[in-house]
Formats: C-alpha cells, structure tokens, sequence
C-alpha cells in the first residue's frame, strides 16, 4: 500500500515536474518576444546559459546563491520575522526530508549507526520538526491575526500553510500515540527485546510506564522497587542500546502527557493506523502536487534569482527574457511584499480593484499565460488595474524572489491595452512612462492605438461644435449630474473675458485651435453656467489641458478653471466606465 | 533642521541622481532627511480620472508626516502641487475630510493638518537661507548662464502653492545666481515643460518642450536648471528623442539645481550623478573657478 501510494505521488510529482519546466518554454505572456518558437526559446535559453558559465558573471552566481538562494537576504531586508519563518520552515523541512523521510536513502547510507530511536537522530528529528511547525505558526499568523493591510490570502496560500501543518501536526500526533501506546510496546518487545519471562516482561512494562510514557492497561503506579530494579536490567540489556527515552522526542513527548487520560481508548481504536495513514497521505499529497502549487517556488524562485542576477533588459535576447518571465510567475510566492510597499495602495482604497496590487496582478497573469479565458467583467477589472500603476519600481526593487515585475507591467499592459475596450486612465499621467520607455520599444501604430480609443470613448457629441453651420441648442441639458465639488461652481462668476483661453498654451499652439480642441477653455465655462455639462465634459480641449494653471491664477473673476477641467475629465471618465 | 524626504514615484525608479544630489547637498547644510518607507504616491495621476483617490493618496502622505511629527520637503513639483492642493481641499471641504479619516483609520492614521509641504528650492531659500548657502560656497561658476524652469505646479495656483511670486518669482533665479551663474530672463520661463501630456498626446507635449528650448537657447543660456524630475525627464530623455530627429535644434542639457549648487559646494561630480544624464551635461564643470 504504502509503495503504491509512493509511487504514485513520485510519479505524479516527476510528470507535473516535467510538464511544469516545459510551459518555461511554451507559454506567452505580454508582447515582447512572443514570435519566439519553443526550440528557438531552449536554444537561446541554453546559449544564455553556457555563455555565462564560461564568463566572470559565473562568479556573480555564486554570491547570488548563497546570498540570495541559502541565506535569502532579501526575505530578511523586507522582516526580521518573516525571514525567521521562512528559514526555520525551509531548513526544517529539507533537514526532515533528508534525514526522516529519505532515512533508508540518506541517513542510512551517511550514517552507519543510523537507527531513527536512537540520539542524536532520535531528537533531531523532532528538533526539525518543531522548526517546520514554529515558522508554520508564524506563518499562520501573520496570515490569519496580524493580517497587515493589503496582504492578500487566497486559496494557495491556505493550501501551504495547511498541507505543511497536516503534515507536522500528524507526525507529531503519530509519535505522541507511538509514545503511549500499550500494543506498540508490546510490539516492540516482541521483535526486538526477545524475552519470555513473563514477570521480567512485567518489569520492563512498569519502567515504561514510570519513565517513558507508555499507559497500560495492566499496570499502575506506584512501583515497588524491587519492580522497577528489575525492569530497568531488563530495559538495560535489551532497549537501552536501540531506543533513547521517549523524552528526547519532545513534541511527542509533550502530546503523550496530554493524551493520557485517553491513551487506551485511543490504541484500542489503532488511532495509530490512522495517523500514520493521515501522515503519510498528506506527504504524498505534498510531493504529488508540489509542481502545481506555490511550493513549485522551491525550485523557480533560485532560478529567478540566478537568471535576474545575470540578465539585463537591454542585452539579453527577447526569447530569453520571455522565457524568465513565465519562470519568474511560477517564482511568485503570493508573499505581499510588493503589495504591502505598493504606491499606488491609496488608489486601490478608494477605488477597490484588487488587480491594482502587483501580488493580485501576478495571480491573475499566472491564470492568463495558462491559457485561461476571462470573463468580460475581469478583463476590464484587469486592463484597469494593470494601468493604474504609477512606475514607481518599488515591487520590484521589494520583490523576495527578485522577479522584475516592472518589466512584466510593461509588456502585459501593452498586451491588455492593444484590445478593442477602450482604457480612459489611458488620458492622464499614469501614461508617462508608457510615453517615456516604451513608444521607443512598439510600432507607432500599437503605441497611438489605446490613446486614441480613449479619446474616442470620452470625446462627445462634436459635430454641432466643429460644424459652424450647426447651432448650438442652448436647452440641451445635461441629464448627468455634474456632481461639481467645493471651487467647481466658480465658473458661474465667469464673464466671458478669455483671459484664460489667451493665456493657454495649449490654445495658444494651434493656427485653429477650436477645431483641435472643440471648445476653448472660456467657452468650456460658458457651457457649465448655460448647464451644458456634457458637452463641456466631451470637448477635447479638457484632455489636452497640460494643468499649468495659467488660466486660473489670470482669471480676473477667480473661476478655478483648470480644477473645473480636472473635475470635467473625472466626470467623463465616470460615465465612460458606466457606460 | 528635520525633514521628512517625500521622492514621489519618478525619482527611484528613473532619476536617482536628483534624490543623490538632494541628500549630498542638504547634507552639506546639516539638514537632517527621515526617509519614510510607508509614503504612497501623491495622487497626482490619479487627477484626471478618480478625484477621490487624488485626495486619499495625498493624504495618507501628508498623514505619514504628521505621525512623524515632520514637515515634508517634497522634490518634484507635481507632488508638490497635488500635496498642497489636497491639504487645502481638506481644508476647505470637511466632509471629505472626514471620509478620507474614516479611510486612514485603517492605515492607523489621522490627518490633522498640522504640518507644512516644502518644495526643495522653498527649504534651500527660506530655511537655509542664501546667506548660509553663499558662506558654503566653495567654488563659483565663471560665465555660466543659466535658464531656470520653474514648474507650473509649484508656481500656480500661487494662492494655494504659496511658492512664489506667480508673475515674477525670484526664488529659483537667486538661488542659481549665488553659485555664480547667471539666470537668463527667458520668454517661456514660467510656461509649461509638456511632461504632463507625455505619453497622452506626444505631440503636443513635445511642442511645449521644443518651445522653450528654443526660447532658453535664444536667451543664450548654456543649460536649463530644474528642480522637478518630471521636468528634467522631459528635458532629458524626451529631448534626447527628439534630438534623433534632425529637424530639431541642438540640445540644451538640463541641470537639477542640487547638481548644479553640489558642484560649488564641492561635491564629486559622481556623487551629484553629473554622468547620469541621457544628454551630456559634463562640460558643466568647465565653468566652474577652483580657487
């Protein structure tokens, strides 16, 4: 049973593995280097990789992983505890794994007088365990207690934290149950103490009983002496030498006092069958789907790390840096350091898009670049909040893995703008960096291609402003409520001087400018006192405002016309997103 | 003097030689700088489209501060400008202000509205002083004629930036002026430098910026100083776009002011990040008189 179940699992573990290391080189995401084949991928992956072992940068590795990989400072730069948590989980785990459950593999071959009852192994092994299980509960707290704001829990992350404490919490449980166990005892004496003598048996029973936590369902304390000296003459020649005391195990230990009260009832019912089964099924629960869970990160994250110490966005080839992307999803740990440093964590506040935090966004691209196809709700929820990003760089430079996700923003968005549904954040300064790195790195036609579907989302009802035969129908109010704030009513003292149209810049730069910009800026406040909202709201002059100001510090009547304007673009993009 | 250090977002992620410069120089001026990690962007991108988040981002800033118990000192203009214009809307419109309380509350936060926004060249001119600033000097520049571009969102609303004179300010121009250098008076000073459109709509943005390199290069001016990274990237790396184009002048290289003052104060060109810039601005230092 237990073979099968190990094969199974190692099976399962070694294809999922397989299949995990292949999507490196199959999946896409965002646009640069997507014309790249498979084959041209490893090849230029393994060209990468042989270049830089022949080279200094080889050199550079080395620190990276032990710095990074072994020690992994940058989890201790973002939380002393964090990095407590997570050194305590991963050398505890690989220390269990190597020595306890690779004994007959490890242990055995290393360590000649290997015998997991015996010390130093037979504590150790609770020592690595009680690692694995205190940064579980640190672990565990901060998800579930401290819960620091915008730190994200979802369905990976319980996974984690549980599969890790089932399998702790049983092993401890198994031991504990071993520890007071009357039938495990007699078990034991019967294959390896080889005694016959009943009373001499009995004896041993009772040091067992006072000392090392067996509860019997023969024998209770007190002892009389002469008892216990024979015992422990029969536990010298026969235990002593295979089997610490159950003291040393102190996780088990600890349990086997607590459960004693019920120690009968619980061998009676081969509770320990049942843990063991519990144990070991969580185990190979864990190796089996270790590929397609976060815990995958044992194994991308040093490859992120490495691939990022020695790459460089402007020499290393687009097959290459394609190829460390989709690397660099599987790297991601849904930790929340990026979001919890997040800039533009105030904007997911007031407006509630989780995709504006880098860790949720990373959850989703993960999804995408696996094929997944989205709803027509989450792919705006999407487009919107991998745009509301101010570049600040600051998830990337926090990143634990040291995923470049700046560079992942950069290509997705290019990718999730180039769709037909408009973006309207697209008019505003969130777009700098896209006009600053990269217009240089797409065609012109795919750069203009979102400006302009915004523009025409937000553009309104032109003809009658650009066609000078048409009249302009003063009663045409606005149904829309123009949900103007504190210094927005100003433009009710405007008279018209066009102070602020002769002072605009923007004005000022065209031979025509109302055929540019539709309405001019007095003509804009002319429209709000007449109650023609939407019309001023749909004039491309107010996305063409540079904000300098110059209209409103001129304006003689104090009307606030640059905050109108800023007021109008928020309107149009409101009803832009209603509609 | 104690400030909280409010970098906005441009400056780590693209112009880390102004936050270098910035440090070294108030260094010199024992001017002590408090990073605070918890700083969120200032809401100014924000503007156009979701008013709300505008004022929630700025702020949750302005909060940060006030548990620091600092006044901030705030390097880019923009930042400066949305920073003082949110504290003024909450000011103005308590209603807001107590629903961007009830928000902060989750951030452990509470603002009050007891502590100052400073721009960086406002800290340099009224906090130090140029009296100080002119005894530090250590080397002066010799025949250097500088343009200053001021920054639309520090200058105006001047009723709510409080920078400046709106119509003829002096700040900028007496702070370069004490190194030395002469400010030239320039026709596009005050106007606006484009970045606020870069990447909305190019063209114009790029028109802004090419007229007022030819207005400072027709005033003579050698360089143009800055003291906004949105102005010097426009200056920098979108002039340096537009220098491929052949239709376009020569380039005129921007200066940030710390560079500019670090120089004469004696800092190492590498520590001001001198050699940072896309379009070359090293033949700054052969201006300078070593005494």
């Amino acid at each position: 049973m237990f073979d099968y179940l190990f094969y199974a699992s190692l099976a399962i573990f070694l294809l999922g593995f397989i299949y995990k290391i292949s999507t490196w080189f199959t999946r896409h995401i965002g646009v640069f280097g997507n014309d790249t084949s498979t084959i041209k991928r490893i090849l230029s992956a393994a060209k990468g990789i042989i270049h830089v072992i022949f080279s200094r940068r080889a050199i550079s590795l080395l620190e990276t992983f032990f710095l990074d990989v072994l020690f992994q400072r940058r989890v201790l730069r973002e939380n002393a505890v964090r990095w407590l948590a997570h050194m305590l989980i991963f050398y505890g785990f690989m220390l269990l794994l190597l020595m306890h459950a690779l004994e007959n593999v490890v242990s055995e071959a290393i360590f000649s007088d290997y015998y997991s009852t015996v010390n130093p192994f037979f504590f150790l092994r609770d020592f690595f365990g009680a690692m694995v299980l205190a940064g579980v509960i640190l672990a565990a707290l901060r998800r579930y207690i401290s819960k620091p704001q915008r730190l994200k829990t979802s369905r990976v992350d319980h996974y984690a934290i549980i599969i890790l404490a089932v399998i702790m919490l049983s092993g401890i449980g198994l031991e504990g149950l071993k520890i007071v166990s009357y039938s495990e005892f007699q078990r034991m004496v019967e294959d390896y103490a080889g005694m016959d003598d009943e009373e001499e048996i009995q004896a041993l029973e009772a040091v067992w009983v006072r000392d090392y936590g067996i509860v019997s369902p023969n024998l209770r304390e007190p002892f009389e002496d002469d008892l216990i000296e024979t015992g422990q003459e029969a536990h010298a020649s026969n235990c002593m030498d295979c089997h610490a005391s159950s003291k040393w195990a102190f996780n088990g230990y600890a349990l086997a006092k607590v459960i004693k009260p019920v120690a009968l009832w619980l061998d009676k019912i081969d509770s320990i069958t049942l843990v063991w089964y519990i144990h070991i099924i969580a185990c190979f629960i864990g190796l089996a789907y270790l590929p397609f869970s976060k815990m995958f990160h044992i194994i991308a994250t040093p490859v992120s790390l490495l691939a990022n110490k020695v790459m460089d966005p402007t020499t290393s080839s687009p097959a290459n840096i394609l190829t460390r992307q989709i690397i660099e999803l599987d790297a991601c740990t849904h930790c929340g350091s990026c979001s919890l440093h997040c800039s533009a964590a105030m904007i997911y506040e007031a407006i509630g898009n989780e995709y504006i935090l880098p860790s949720e966004k990373m959850a989703f691209l993960k999804e995408l670049a696996s094929g997944k196809k989205l709803s027509e709700s989450q792919s705006a929820a999407i487009r919107e909040g991998v745009y509301l990003c101010t570049n600040c760089d600051r998830c990337t430079v926090r990143c634990p893995s040291g995923i470049r996700l700046k560079e992942l923003w950069y290509s997705v968005r290019e990718e999730l703008v180039a769709s037909e549904a408009p973006l309207t954040h697209v008019l505003s300064p969130y777009s700098f960096a896209r006009g600053l790195i990269i217009q240089h790195g797409i065609s012109a036609d795919k750069y203009i291609h979102p400006i302009e579907a915004a523009r025409q989302t937000v553009a309104g009802r032109f003809e009658k402003l650009i066609n000078p035969e048409m009249a302009i129908p003063l009663n045409a109010r606005s149904s829309l409520d123009p949900q103007l704030t504190i210094g927005d009513q100003t433009y009710s003292q405007c008279f018209s001087c066009q102070s602020c149209t002769v002072v605009c810049p923007v004005v000022g730069n065209y031979e025509h400018p109302e055929q540019v910009l539709g309405l001019l800026p007095h003509q804009i406040m002319c429209c709000l006192a007449l109650g023609l909202t939407e019309m001023a709201s749909g004039a491309r002059m107010i996305w063409d405002c540079l904000t300098c100001y110059k209209c409103q510090e001129n304006c003689p009547q104090q009307v606030e016309v640059c905050d109108v304007l800023y007021r109008l673009k928020n309107i149009a993009v409101e009803k832009a997103d209603i509609n | 003097m104690k400030f909280a250090l409010f970098q906005g977002c441009n400056i780590p992620a693209r112009l880390e030689q102004y936050a270098d410069a910035t440090q070294a120089v108030l260094s010199k001026l024992d001017i002590e700088l408090i990073e605070i990690a918890d700083f969120n962007c200032c809401g100014y991108p924000a503007r156009n489209t979701n008013y709300r988040a505008f004022v929630l981002s700025a702020a949750k800033n302005l909060a940060e501060a006030e548990r620091a118990g600092l006044d901030m000192l705030v390097m880019c203009k923009c930042c400066y400008g949305s920073l003082k214009k949110a504290a003024y809307i909450l000011s103005q419109d308590q209603d807001l202000k107590a629903g961007i309380n009830q928000s902060l509350k989750k951030e452990k936060l509470e603002y009050k509205n007891s502590i100052q926004v400073k721009h960086l060249l406002s800290v340099l001119y009224h906090d130090v002083g140029i009296k100080r600033l002119k005894s530090s000097i250590a080397n002066t520049y010799s025949g250097l004629q500088i343009a200053v571009s001021y920054g639309c969102h520090a200058l105006r609303p001047s009723i709510i930036t409080g920078f400046d004179d709106p119509v003829s300010p002096r700040i900028f121009d007496e702070l370069v002026e004490l190194t030395g250098a002469f400010s030239v008076e320039w026709a596009r000073k005050l106007d606006c430098c484009g970045a606020p459109l870069t990447g909305v709509n190019d063209q114009l943005a790029m028109d802004m910026a090419r007229n007022k390199i030819s207005s400072a290069t027709e005033a003579g001016a050698s360089f143009i100083c800055t003291a906004c990274p949105y102005t010097h990237l426009q200056f920098d790396a979108v002039q340096s776009g537009l220098v491929s184009n052949p239709e376009t002048q020569d380039p005129i290289a921007p200066i940030l002011y710390p560079q500019l003052l670090g120089l004469c104060l004696g800092i190492e060109e590498k520590i001001l990040g001198i050699g940072e810039n896309k379009i070359d601005l090293s033949s700054i230092s052969s201006f300078l008189m070593t005494e």
